[in-house]
């Protein structure tokens, strides 16, 4: 039974990595959902991403070409969302579904011949200063550029929202599509460009997953995360830091409950894998009481499908 | 668009015609070998490419399909309902022997082969035969894992192994028990840590449970699940790790001792056999490493020479029925006796084994 201070320190390191991909494709989600469009084919974009990473990877033999690859992957299937929600006018809920239906069957499809082979290592920064260091080391140092700029997105992503003129524009496209239309403002336009971005930070999600975490391809091996992600942004109640936050919650409680069993703790394991769903139940229940904090960061026209009358 | 259905669907009604009519002329002229049309099906619990449990038994289908009889097989099949569905598909399509490949398959098997009773049904590592056309079989994996504790019991250096495990059923607890029990003959400190991840098959979750396992002092690392990321993550973390179901180790060279490998190709040939030449009956087959049904793989020379050879001795003393995993005296946790000291543990013990011997941490959960 190691509880001391340095154990701490890499326990804190592998909360941080497990929750990289839910920050990603939650914020991105986060942003397409502030634009009024709901997206729940999260799941379906990571897994083609997961898949475009890895098989690039192993093509071409270049880590670059690969992360970039698994995020262009995910603008191109969210450009199929976006073009049937946005230009076509079906409804967002059951388009998304589809999506992450046809996610998940298209990677199992593309991944066949890329099924077995091991992955590359993906370099890590500062590896030197994660062992001379003690607590800190294993909590600043020795994780992969994806992880250092997940950390960094949701500060990004909240003055974004909060402090350009651009998020000025997403948010009241979220909120009023119809008197930001009338101020001139092109709402298909801005709302494709957020499910791009959406679909983007999803496969990078993915990308994390198939290239870092768990270095090879296998079917399915986003196994739900894509689900929490869309249950993170309702969690964080639409804010960027708050989805940090329960992103390092969520990915807290899936590591502390597998250190907590190797410990010898007993506690229900079942209750553990739960927890998250029933965290999000309980914020929502929690925030659905008082009106105004609702009002202050939700998108008034969340899911909603928006046309101009001409 | 209507139309061209139409006509698509006339003409899909002459071609099955012909096709019926061609049938028939053949079953006319070849009645007396209808081996042709002799079908095995198999349904995988996951991916044919997991390297893992489903990929053997793949491996066991192509031999079927070398030996001259047509096969066809449905992957990522969910345990549950859809289970059912793809089994009466199958049964439905004319197949005459079909494999169900996991444990949770075992009531829709069941279920399915009520219904078609001249379809002859074999289920994979359950206990459950309703029907005289269901057969079960299984491999004594715990054999393996006996050697697997032997050898971690000799190369941990913190005498801590983690085990990875899924599910709370007998086979899974039998395998952490056969470990246990070798290691701590050969070393009397050991301690066992398991982690129970509820899934077969989470690449992300079973890497997560090998590193939280290793930062608790493990230096061995098994686990009862399919995918090759525990060895992985072994292999990054720098201590030792075992194979499981196929040979992993391409996945990680430095880290893996040896594997369990789990050999079907034999048993399925054999059965498809039989199955069509009307030889069939039903059946449970509990084999092990002295059939070949497991088998290990390639052993790390990080070993030593001599541990290699200890290993050797002991898988032949197993193969040979000389030595026997459970063998008494064996305590539970509690310190009760289950197996008697000079008895060794009958298969129905085996088959229904639910609790954990003495040296094993934690509970099992319910």
């Amino acid at each position: 039974m190691s509880l001391d201070i340095s154990f701490i320190g890499i326990l804190i390191g592998s909360i941080m990595a497990s929750s990289v991909p839910l920050i990603l494709a939650a914020s991105g989600e986060l942003i397409t959902e502030r634009s009024g469009v709901l997206n729940l084919g999260v799941e379906g974009m990571m897994i083609i991403g997961a898949i475009s990473g890895f098989a690039l990877m192993v093509i071409t033999d270049n880590l670059f070409i690969a992360i970039v690859g698994s995020m262009l992957s995910g603008v191109i299937i969210s450009l199929i969302f976006g073009f049937l929600t946005q230009s076509l006018l079906t409804n967002h809920v059951a388009t998304g579904l589809a999506l992450t239906i046809f996610g998940i069957g298209l990677s199992a499809m593309l991944g066949k011949n890329f099924v077995g082979i091991p992955g590359k290592e993906f370099p890590i920064l500062f590896s030197s200063l994660r062992e001379s260091i003690p607590f800190f080391g294993p909590i600043l140092f020795g994780h992969s550029i994806v992880l250092y700029f997940a950390f960094a997105l949701p500060f990004l992503t909240n003055y974004f929202l909060k402090k350009t003129k651009l998020g000025l524009i997403v948010r009241a496209v979220g909120d009023s599509p119809v008197s930001a239309s009338n101020q001139g403002i092109n709402v298909i336009l801005v709302r494709y460009c957020c499910i791009l971005y959406g679909g983007a930070m999803c496969g990078l999600a993915g990308a994390y997953l198939s290239l870092i975490y768990t270095p090879q391809w296998i079917e399915n091996m986003t196994a739900g995360r894509g689900w929490i992600a869309l249950a993170l942004v309702v969690f964080a109640t639409w804010s960027p830091i708050k989805v940090l936050i329960g992103a390092l919650i969520f990915g807290g409680i899936t590591i502390l409950q597998l250190h907590m069993q190797a410990i010898g703790f007993r506690i229900p394991v079942q209750f553990l894998s739960a927890l998250p769903y029933l965290m999000t139940i309980i914020v929502l229940v929690v925030i659905s009481r008082d009106s105004r904090k609702i009002k202050l960061n939700t998108p008034t026209s969340l899911g909603r499908i928006f046309y101009k009358e001409k | 668009m209507l139309h061209k259905k139409n006509l698509e669907g006339k003409f899909k009604m002459y071609k099955n015609f012909f096709r019926y009519l061609i049938s028939a002329i053949f079953l006319l002229g070849f009645s007396v070998n209808s081996n042709a049309d002799f079908k095995v099906g198999f349904v995988y619990v996951g991916p044919t490419g997991d390297h893992g449990w489903t990929f053997q038994h793949h491996e066991g289908r192509n031999a079927v399909e070398a030996a001259g009889i047509k096969t066809t097989f449905v992957e990522s099949v969910p345990e549950g309902a859809d289970a059912e569905r793809v089994i009466r598909q199958l049964a439905q399509s004319g197949h005459d022997l079909i494999f169900t490949t996991s444990f949770g398959y075992m009531d829709p098997t069941n279920k399915v082969a009520k219904d078609f009773p001249n379809v002859k049904f074999e289920h994979a590592t359950g206990y459950k035969r309703e029907h005289s056309n269901v057969s079960t079989y299984s491999a004594r994996f715990y054999e393996g894992r006996t050697l697997l504790g032997h050898i971690a019991g000799k190369m941990t250096k913190t005498n801590t192994i983690g085990y990875i495990a899924s599910f709370p059923i007998p086979e899974v607890i039998r395998g952490i028990n056969a470990m246990t029990l070798a290691a701590q003959k050969v070393n009397p400190n050991i301690k066992t840590k398991i982690v129970w991840v509820f899934t077969w098959y989470d690449p992300g979750k079973e890497a997560e449970a090998a590193q939280a396992l290793i930062d608790q002092g493990a230096d061995v690392i098994m686990q009862h699940t399919d995918s090759t990321a525990p060895v992985q993550t072994a292999e990054k973390a720098g201590v030792w790790s075992f194979g499981q179901a196929s040979d992993m180790q391409r996945f990680a060279p430095k880290s893996i001792l040896t594997s369990i490998i789990d050999d079907w190709a034999p048993y399925y040939v054999e059965r498809a056999i039989a199955a069509r030449d009307g030889t069939w009956n039903q059946q449970d087959t509990w084999h092990g490493l002295k059939e070949g049904m497991v088998a290990m793989g390639p052993y790390n020379s990080a070993m030593g020479a001599d541990l290699v050879k200890e290993v050797e001795q002991l898988q032949k003393d197993l193969a040979s029925g000389k030595v026997h995993s459970f063998t008494g005296p064996i305590y539970d946790q509690k310190g009760n006796i289950l197996v008697a000291e000079g008895k060794v543990a009958d298969d129905g013990m085996l088959a229904g084994m639910s609790v954990y011997v003495k040296g094993v941490e934690g509970d099992i959960p319910k």
